[in-house]
């Protein structure tokens, strides 16, 4: 064990680490806000619209997160798109996530009890003010859980983007490896640096979950 | 432009030939049903008679396939005129505004209190600034007995209370017809005579309402009129005591004579 090691690759290490969760977070935010567009469109009373974003979300979802990557990185210029290392890898972990989360939103639209929707409109609320004050806050409790898993699962797709070259985590740890050969020290601040990020998430879900649900145990 | 006739003059409930069915299932067959201002009519009969369609029918929570349903004069869910589509968004928002629906599963938002479930609407549909709108639900929350309740949430409300909240969420949009759809239905036994006494409190005010019900007695002593539902149809509307006590149609009076039994021990 070579403790001086992890001075020396400190800083590549630390700036590896942010770059982590840069790819994370931006990616995780596409991800959700595409992922919800998708779900809002898929109630429209459009068929066409309804088979074509189904569509979307069943390509993505059976296809690896790593084809998907090549795709987007290799294929992108072919079609005009030019992005650099990391930004590709945010967009195609946001395509990536869109989804999954848009199934999460689907589901949590399903979630919300019909009378209460009713209840809304009865009273003359308009389909915006029911979607914004009653099925959105009504839904995000049903599905904070499964939000809080999916973004744990994206953060460790992160590392599959060191493949692109994204000077994210994965990407720092293998150099440190290569140039050092000491094995066993990369792969355990590895484990411990990507615990210690789902970890923090984790908790984050935990506090939010507790949050909007506090009504439901009447403590406000 | 033509003058409109005055809304007073028209009654607050005209039903005409109205139909409708679930796919090939006819849930309601040519309705015919009057209801005048500061009316009283309860709707009784089987359970999967149509009660509770008709009631929705009303403010076009269900559509309707043919006839008319007008609220005070005024078409519900489709245009006036010889082709007749479906009422825009706003229009029939419009409607609904002059309505309150209270349901069987009180439908109150659990993330909102009380207070918050009755001021919502006030601010989001009728406009009101959030101080004006608190203010006016916790005077409604007064009239319906709950003014500590206010900043409690649902989950916290017994049956009776949460029913009462939803009364007061409906009316504190100063409906002009009131429909409740088996208001009392989900509730414990003793929690049902507070609903009751919160709706029998309303007629007496001169609030036009229509109530889908099994409780005979409240259709007995504050009805004006019973309507008498089976398979769709109108089998009897009158005066309770016409429909409940001398109806010589045998569909009502099976229903009631097991009604009866049902109660007595």
């Amino acid at each position: 064990m070579d403790w001086a090691l992890y001075l020396h690759y400190g800083p590549s290490l630390a700036s590896g680490f942010l770059v982590t969760l840069l790819c994370w977070f931006a990616g995780g935010a596409v991800g959700i806000v595409l992922g919800f567009v998708v779900a809002v469109l898929a109630r429209l009373p459009s068929p066409p619209l309804r088979w074509l974003l189904r569509g979307y979300v069943e390509a993505v979802r059976g296809t690896p997160f790593l084809v998907q990557l090549y795709l987007l990185y290799d294929g992108g210029p072919a079609i005009g798109l030019r992005l650099e290392a990391t930004q590709t890898g945010i967009v195609a972990l946001g395509i990536y996530g869109s989804a999954y989360f848009a199934e999460i939103f689907r589901g949590g639209f399903n979630a919300v009890p019909r009378g209460q929707v009713e209840a809304a409109s009865s009273l003359g609320m308009t389909p915006p003010a029911i979607m914004r004050r009653i099925r959105l806050p009504v839904m995000l409790v049903a599905i904070v859980p499964a939000l809080t898993n999916m973004m744990i699962i994206l953060s460790k797709e992160t590392v599959v983007l060191s493949i692109i070259t994204v000077p994210e985590l994965m990407y720092q740890m293998q150099s440190m490896a290569a140039e050092t050969f000491a094995t066993f020290e990369t792969i355990l601040a590895m484990a411990l640096l990507y615990w210690l990020m789902v970890e923090l998430v984790a908790r984050l879900g935990r506090s939010v979950e507790r949050r909007v649900t506090a009504f439901m145990t009447g403590v406000a | 432009m033509m003058s409109q006739p005055s809304l007073a003059d028209q009654p607050m409930v005209q039903m005409r030939g109205m139909s409708k069915s679930f796919g090939h299932h006819a849930v309601l067959r040519d309705i015919n049903l009057t209801v005048e201002r500061s009316e009283v009519v309860c709707l009784i009969g089987p359970s999967g008679s149509g009660k509770s369609t008709l009631l929705r029918c009303i403010n076009f929570l269900e559509t309707y396939e043919s006839g008319e349903v007008r609220v005070e004069g005024r078409l519900v869910g489709y245009t006036d005129g010889p082709h007749r589509r479906r009422m825009g968004g706003r229009a029939l928002r419009d409607i609904r505004r002059g309505i309150g629906m209270v349901f069987q599963h009180f439908n109150l938002w659990p993330h909102m209190t009380a207070l918050g479930n009755v001021a919502e609407a006030l601010v989001r549909v009728r406009g009101l600034k959030q101080a004006e709108a608190n203010q006016r639900a916790l005077d409604m929350l007064t009239r319906v007995g709950l003014t500590d309740k206010a900043n409690a949430y649902p989950s916290r409300l017994s049956g009776g209370q949460q029913q009462r909240v939803a009364i007061a969420r409906s009316l504190a949009m100063e409906p002009r017809l009131m429909l409740f759809d088996e208001p009392t239905s989900a509730l414990d036994p003793e929690l049902v005579g507070e609903v009751l006494q919160v709706m029998r409190d309303l007629a007496a005010e001169g609030m036009t309402m229509m109530v889908v019900t099994h409780e005979m007695g409240f259709a007995a002593s504050v009805a004006d009129r019973v309507a008498f539902l089976d398979e769709g149809h109108i089998v009897e509307y009158g005066p309770p005591r016409q429909v409940l006590h001398e109806s010589a149609e045998p569909r009502v009076r099976q229903f009631l004579q097991t009604y009866h039994e049902r109660n007595s021990f």
